[in-house]
């Protein structure tokens, strides 16, 4: 029954595209003009070289371990998607509990950032970001996590902050291939318990992947051995991929995953989720060539979202509510390359559709009075076309990337009830709103052995989100208000500036990095004070309004050292600040932040110990709901150890975090809630070959 | 080949004729009263009077009410009637009428409308009857009948009997919203003044405040409503009302005469979570 309701919403998947395409015709043409003026270069097009220096500004978090089964290199290979995302030098993750952390690129967070899952744009139905679409993936399912600052990720989307591309694992052709493996691991503070089995076969055209993977975890311990109730958790993953290759040069792959989470626990909540499932599925068709262009990738995908909000395990709660939603995406992309000796071009054509929805019905304690509703995300339909192209220029020693995306975003509000209780608020609001996105960025990159030195500059604009522009009464437990969106919001705009100098010898390399934002009309919420708040408790309601500016800076340094071949440091050192046009503290702006490694790793044998931390919170802001947080260090250490039994490779790696059982939170921590105490980690991966 | 036009013409125009002329071969006969509920009826003077109203009966507040008379003997409904009504409250120890508007034809002419604000609901020893005065064909009839009024089916308060700060005795109705949304409603009253136990004038250019509330969700308030003003044409009161979810409402109210004096009602404040003068809403 399932599969046909996949099936079925495929099939509307491509109306949708019809549509899509109908509407972004014009855009069409602007592509198609592009690839005529790239025919008039063909001239002066030679075979692919590969003398232009590649810009690399993006980190790579490396997840799977099925094409190369390191396990070494990770120190906990079971870990979430959110601990991996964790290790990444500009991510921070927002924590509301255990689980579903929201990923935060440059102290920003999802509405600032562009977060695929193999290019696909998905977005969480849950009106309090309860749903980061990280969550709706496991690490079964990624090979890796490709992290872009600022502008450079616009490749994926509009986005002021960055991007982040989960890359989907998959066999890829490989010839010859059929693996298994299981996988378990165990970890005492909340009793988690993780079991997966994979299994790929794959030769030279053809190839099937699937895995699956269960987490289980109870309530865990805070340092010093405080309970954090409801911080429970249950969640599996299926996921399958395929690939044909109907002749050297053309194949098509499919995607599926599905994802559900039951009884998931918020701690820093006032309510959990007793439901959050996704199904996430495209096709893609990939040429080796198209005409004078290289790399022909194209993909539909469809995807869905329910999440269903809860507050019944909760003992006393000033009212009991339902909190559903639901978010559905259609898109497409489609892209190619162009390689000539000094220059490198990538042409992207992209859009989705997507429509969210969420309710609230409140049930009062007066049983006799009727229940009270209202649509928190009035039903709005997003449909969002863009092309983006990039050229990496080549030049003796350096190179020069320039990219641009110019993108045609519509919201519909689809819903009359919906519709109706906006115009409380805005009587005179449309319920159908366009605008025009647009991002350009020079990225410039020149080596003086043994300095790299990168530098770039960029601007870029972004819708309002959904929430922000058509929200309804969204409490936000972190400053206690209510939030209403604003249609009337203008585009939020950032002009970026970056610098990275590295110096890289054989054993020693060490690189400062920064950046820094001027965001004219920059999104916040504002109290206004006229307003009543429907919360029971809450402190007031605000208004999303775009501020004159605001201004964001992180520097960064990073050295990395190899005191013996299987022997190395590393150390980080981060810096932020951001501040609005009147001097006012940003809301999530890391204290100065640090973290060090020490790693051993020879043959079979592997040894961690890392501290990590951060100093007294000095810049915070009450208005939003902050507090200082307290400097904090934590000791984590961990051992792994490969054996081969026959052919197959077995695996058993176990490791302490939070060695000193500190009890701690950080400033990315809702209201404060603690996190982890020591934790005793185990892991045991069985390879079949 | 002429005759193949002609023959392709007219059967075209034969299709026109049939598709076209498919519904209106009979008049339907459009019922005047079909959205409406028939409360009660009467039979005097060899007629049949039917009283109906969008309820299936009578409430205390604000009631609308559709009047056509039936010739018993030609089963015909009359046309044109002239019809005056006095509804009167008989009580245990006195007698009163109520606000009230006068009847007047409809677009159908077999039905008039008018509108009566009954204050409270009869009961066993208390009950209420609709005298009317009615000319048909020529001739005068006159009958009085007892009817029943009941309270609101949802017990909510939605007309408000009081004597104001003035020492007058003032009956305020709300009219509209009757099916109340999420969205700013059209807010409607009538403002009677109590002149005597039989006359009860409209009261002008007096304002009434409104402050809607939901006391199940801590007193929680909607933005942009609109105060209640005096209307001359239609002779009520007009506002906007915002409710900004589903449930029961309780819309404060805070009566001011035209020197902006308070007659009635309090601010809803911290301390005092509700006015004195209120009408209720639950959807």
């Amino acid at each position: 029954m399932k599969i046909i309701t996949v099936v079925s919403n495929s099939l509307c998947t491509f109306l949708e595209l019809v549509l899509i395409c109908t509407n972004s015709s014009y855009l069409l043409m602007y592509f198609l003009t592009l690839s005529i003026f790239v025919n008039g270069q063909e001239v002066t097009q030679e075979k692919q070289g590969d003398t232009i220096l590649p810009i690399h500004l993006e980190e790579v978090i490396l997840i799977s371990a099925k094409k190369h089964f390191d396990y070494q290199k990770q120190a906990k290979p079971l870990s979430s998607i959110d601990e991996y995302l964790e290790s990444a030098q500009k991510v921070n993750m927002v924590k509301r509990g255990a689980y579903a952390w929201e990923p935060m690129l440059n102290n920003m967070s999802s509405e600032r950032l562009s977060i695929t899952i193999d290019g696909m744009r998905i977005f969480g139905a849950c009106t309090d970001k309860m749903d980061p679409i990280t969550s709706y993936v496991d690490v079964s399912n990624l090979s890796e996590a490709k992290i872009a600052s600022g502008q450079q990720g616009a490749e994926q989307g509009v986005c002021i902050g960055g991007a982040i591309d989960l890359k989907i694992d998959k066999s890829n052709f490989k010839e010859n291939l059929f693996t298994m493996s299981l996988e378990d691991g165990f970890e005492t503070n909340n009793e988690l318990k993780v079991l997966g089995a994979e299994a790929n076969y794959s030769n030279a055209t053809f190839y099937i992947d699937g895995d699956i993977i269960y987490r289980k975890a109870e309530n865990y311990f805070a340092g010093g051995g405080e309970e954090v109730n409801f911080s429970q958790y249950e969640k599996y993953n299926l996921s399958l991929n395929g690939g044909y290759k109907f002749d050297t040069g053309h194949q098509l792959t499919t995607t599926i995953i599905y994802d559900e989470a039951r009884d998931v626990g918020y701690p820093a909540l006032p309510m959990d989720v007793s439901l959050a499932q996704a199904v996430i599925t495209s096709v893609s068709y990939e040429q080796d060539a198209l005409g004078i262009l290289s790399t022909w990738k194209s993909k539909v995908y469809f995807n869905k979202v329910t999440h269903v909000m809860d507050d019944s395990q909760r003992p006393d709660v000033p009212i009991r509510m339902d909190m559903p939603g639901w978010s559905d995406t259609y898109g497409f992309f489609s892209q190619a390359n162009l390689k000539t000796d000094k220059h490198s071009f990538l042409f992207k054509l992209d859009g989705f559709y997507n429509r969210s929805l969420a309710e609230m019905t409140m049930y009062p304690n007066n049983p006799e009075e009727a229940p009270m509703f209202m649509l928190t995300w009035p039903d709005v339909r997003t449909l969002n076309t863009g092309v983006y192209m990039e050229d990496t220029i080549g030049f003796k020693e350096s190179s020069l990337k320039v990219s641009t995306r110019v993108t045609a975003h519509n919201n519909r509000i689809a819903d009359e009830f919906g519709l109706n209780s906006l115009r409380i608020f805005y009587p005179d609001i449309e319920a159908s709103q366009t605008r025009f996105l647009s991002s350009i960025s020079a990225q410039y990159s020149k080596q003086f052995k043994p300095f790299q030195l990168n530098f770039g500059v960029s601007y870029g604009t972004r819708a309002p989100s959904v929430s922000e522009g058509y929200g309804f009464y969204l409490f936000n437990s972190f400053d206690n208000h209510d939030y209403v969106g604003n249609p009337d919001l203008q585009n939020e705009q950032s002009i970026e500036a970056n610098v990275k100098i590295s110096l890289k010898k054989s054993k020693f390399t060490i690189s400062m990095d920064g950046n820094i934002f001027r965001m004219p009309d920059f999104i916040i919420g504002e109290i206004d004070s006229t307003l009543s708040t429907m919360t029971i408790g809450a402190d007031g309601v605000k208004i999303y309004t775009n501020l004159r500016y605001a201004d964001m800076i992180n520097l960064s340094l990073n050295t990395e050292y190899k005191i013996l071949p299987e022997l190395m440091w590393s150390g980080f050192v981060s810096y932020h600040r951001g501040a609005d046009n009147q001097n006012r503290d940003l809301p999530f702006i890391s204290p100065l932040a640090y973290r060090s490694f020490i790693r051993y790793n020879k043959e079979s044998l592997y040894g961690e110990l890392s501290i990590r931390g951060a100093g007294k919170q000095v810049n915070f802001n009450p208005e939003f709901g902050e507090d200082q947080t307290l400097a904090y260090t934590v000791f984590s250490m961990a051992l792994g150890k490969t054996f081969y039994i026959s052919n197959n490779q077995l695996y058993a790696k176990a490791g302490i975090e939070n060695i000193f059982d500190k009890y701690y939170s950080t400033y990315t921590d809702w209201r404060n809630v603690p996190r982890m105490g020591r934790n005793f980690f185990f892991t045991i991966s069985y390879k079949i070959n | 080949m002429k005759t193949i036009k002609l023959f392709i013409s007219f059967t075209i125009l034969f299709i026109i004729f049939v598709s076209c002329s498919s519904d209106d071969d009979d008049i339907v006969e459009v019922n005047p009263v079909a959205e409406l509920n028939l409360v009660t009826e009467f039979k005097t003077n060899g007629h049949i009077i039917e009283l109906y109203s969008k309820n299936n009966n009578f409430t205390t507040g604000y009631n609308e009410v559709y009047i056509r008379i039936k010739d018993l003997t030609s089963e015909n409904y009359f046309s044109d009637a002239e019809i005056t009504w006095i509804p009167m409250m008989h009580m245990v120890d006195r007698e009163h009428s109520c606000p009230k508007s006068t009847l007047t034809l409809t677009e159908n002419t077999t039905v008039s409308k008018g509108f009566l604000i009954f204050q409270m609901s009869g009961n066993v020893e208390e009950y209420w009857d609709l005298k009317l005065n009615y000319k048909v064909n020529g001739n005068t009839f006159e009958t009085t009948h007892r009817i029943e009024v009941f309270l609101p089916a949802d017990g909510k308060q939605k007309v408000s009997v009081f004597k104001g700060s003035d020492d007058t005795r003032y009956i305020l109705a709300m009219v509209a919203p009757a099916e109340p949304e999420v969205k700013v409603n059209d807010f409607v009253a009538t403002l009677y003044k109590m002149e005597n136990m039989m006359s009860f004038p409209v009261v002008e250019n007096y304002k009434i405040t409104v402050d809607p509330r939901m006391p199940g969700m801590g007193n929680h308030s909607s933005p942009n409503n609109k105060d209640l003003t005096y209307d001359a044409i239609s002779k009520m009161y007009r506002g906007k009302l915002s409710l900004t979810m589903t449930g029961y409402w309780k819309i404060n109210l805070k009566l001011l005469n035209d020197k902006n004096e308070v007659l009635k009602g309090e601010d809803v404040t911290d301390e005092n979570p509700e006015s004195s003068l209120y009408f209720e809403l639950e959807f």
